[in-house]
């Protein structure tokens, strides 16, 4: 698959996710557009899973800390066959088991509930932890929010990681500089996020987040070599690939009008 | 108890290999034998209990059978929410153990007494709360935990508790078991304080009240049916615990009480006050200071039964 076909699945995915939000009355839309590249990067080409085994003891775990994003993950789900796309039409309904975020085991392919944010990574860490206690040589990967690294609990994990040797664990950070009502670096001192997560000790990376070639590389390698765990500060743009969005706050609890999803699709060249 | 509950889990360990020790940096020398025989399962987490309670979860999730272990408080209210979504909404088998519950640890201050936790963490779906009330109680209960398949709380007290049983009685997860018989007063302990509520029926066989001790080891799942039977059987069951009145054994015995409807017996509450102790002092003194004695508790049902 070249990277045109890929640049034209994140496209598709964004697309269904500007429709969603507007079929469930659904917010962080902002949110969710800004980590499909990551998604789309680990789902086509670096995670070891397989969507007819979903729960294969030695498959790779990938947890969506930041579940306020789940939209992504179940069309990123659905359209690599965990699940019948057509079920995406249910998000947000009565009843229904795809809920704004995650419940455990709501579809197959969710490893994890997530909403709450400052939780994935730690257990990432465990999940992590138990492959090595029970010789299986999976991989965890773990993608959160800005915001999410307000978190004590987040920091609680990347202390303890790095001091249990384990280097089956990448962390992507989806660096969109907002969070839900300010400036990400306005709210605390984030920044310089690569330097503080090299500080406690993990390899860290700095990569463009909507750069599929570059998440690709940065995800294909774990473990890297270097004993550490991984740390990817990916750097996006919330609400990226609608040009109405992209950078604009306002989306993190906006829901798009009909003419707005139909304006999004065009300039995602969807329609 | 927490010298019985080093030695089972290291017993318990050399035959399940998916047992996983969780310290919160606590347990100095106490874990050596089991460090030495399953290093690769001991992980001390520091004194980080959110994360350690979150990689615990992610353990259960792959198939492990994690236990985390620290000071009462810390690993319970500290990290509530990693329990409450981690843990309980993913259903997983956890084993959650905290040392020094209720006024183990009294002389350390109200930082470090534990009186709140059964409320808290028997309001949590999927979740069992345990007390165990002698060291025999704790290896019972361990092995009871291994097999339990969800979310499990252990709450222990710490070193030097007697030993109440002589042999190891039926033990099962929501089963009350009864250590003294008697006819008149039923007396519900949960927990350490099982050895003062042992005192206070002696003292009220002294005054020819012949009081029933009954170790109420599981306050979630409650035994209903044991409560059916003292709440028709006796006059008066009272709830024994070294825990608020609010939220624990008394609470949720009054909970089921009022959905259940009028009873022979009435019911009394024996437990600490809704405030913070703010004096020094040891557990002895703690207790007495919340009328947790045998002397006490004997007075309080006399007067009871004589109305």
């Amino acid at each position: 698959m070249d990277w045109t076909e890929l640049e034209r699945i994140a496209a598709q995915v964004r697309g269904k996710l500007v429709e969603l939000s507007r079929q469930a009355e659904a917010p962080h839309l902002g949110s969710s557009l800004s980590c499909v590249d990551i998604l789309v990067a680990a789902y086509w080409k670096c995670l070891r899973v397989d969507s007819k085994r979903p729960d294969d003891p030695g498959r790779d775990r990938f947890i969506l800390s930041k579940g306020h994003a789940a939209t992504t993950l179940y069309t990123v789900l659905a359209m690599r066959g965990f699940f019948p796309e057509k079920l995406l039409d249910s998000f947000g309904q009565p009843a229904g088991p795809l809920a704004e975020q995650p419940a455990p085991r709501c579809v197959p392919g969710v490893e994890a509930a997530t909403g709450s944010l400052g939780h994935g990574l730690g257990m990432g860490l465990g999940m992590a932890l138990a492959a090595g206690i029970q010789k299986r040589n999976y991989r965890v990967f773990v993608v959160m929010s800005d915001g999410e690294c307000n978190e004590g609990s987040v920091w609680e994990a990347a202390l303890l990681a790095p001091a249990k040797g384990v280097d089956n664990l990448i962390v992507i950070i989806d660096y969109n500089k907002w969070q839900a009502t300010d400036r990400s670096n306005e709210v605390t001192a984030l920044a310089p996020l690569k330097e503080k997560w090299a500080a406690f000790g993990w390899s860290a990376h700095e990569v463009d987040g909507h750069d599929l070639r570059a998440l690709v590389d940065v995800m294909s390698k774990v473990p890297d070599g270097t004993g550490k765990p991984i740390a990817v500060v990916a750097h996006t743009v919330k609400g990226k690939g609608v040009s109405f969005m992209q950078d604009d706050n306002n989306w993190h609890y906006r829901i798009p009008k009909a003419d707005e999803v139909a304006a999004a699709r065009r300039e995602l060249g969807l329609a | 108890m927490r010298n019985a509950f080093a030695s089972e889990i290291t017993a318990l360990a050399d035959a399940d290999e998916r047992l996983v020790m969780l310290s919160g940096d606590i347990g100095n020398r106490l874990f050596d034998s089991f460090k030495a025989r399953h290093p690769d399962r001991f992980f001390n987490c520091g004194v980080a209990e959110a994360n350690m309670t979150s990689m615990a979860a992610g353990m259960a999730a792959c198939g492990l059978r994690p236990i985390t272990y620290t000071i009462t408080p810390f690993v319970t209210t500290r990290c509530l929410e990693q329990i409450r979504v981690d843990v309980c909404y993913h259903e997983l088998p956890v084993t959650i153990v905290g040392v020094g519950a209720g006024l183990s640890y009294a002389s350390l201050g109200a930082t470090h007494h534990s009186c709140e936790d059964i409320a808290f963490l028997r309001a949590l779906p999927n979740m069992a709360v345990v007390c165990p009330a002698d060291p025999i109680e704790v290896r019972l209960a361990l092995r009871a935990a291994m097999r339990h398949n969800g979310p499990l709380y252990l709450r222990l007290g710490k070193k030097g508790e007697p030993s109440i049983h002589r042999g190891e009685p039926d033990f099962a997860i929501g089963r009350a078991i009864v250590v003294r018989p008697g006819n008149t007063v039923c007396l519900l302990g949960t927990g350490t304080i099982l050895p003062v509520v042992l005192e206070a029926a002696e003292e009220l066989a002294r005054r020819g009240i012949d009081a029933e001790v009954v170790s109420f080891h599981t306050v979630k799942p409650l035994d209903r049916d044991k409560l059916r039977q003292a709440f028709a059987a006796f006059s008066v069951v009272a709830t024994v615990e070294e825990h608020s009145v609010i939220g624990g054994l008394g609470g949720a015995v009054a909970e089921w009480l009022v959905d259940e409807g009028p009873q022979k017996a009435r019911l009394v509450r024996f437990g600490t006050r809704d405030t913070f102790l703010h004096e020094s002092g040891d557990q002895d003194h703690a207790r007495a200071y919340f009328g947790l004695t045998a002397t006490n508790i004997a007075a309080t049902l006399l007067e009871t039964a004589r109305r």
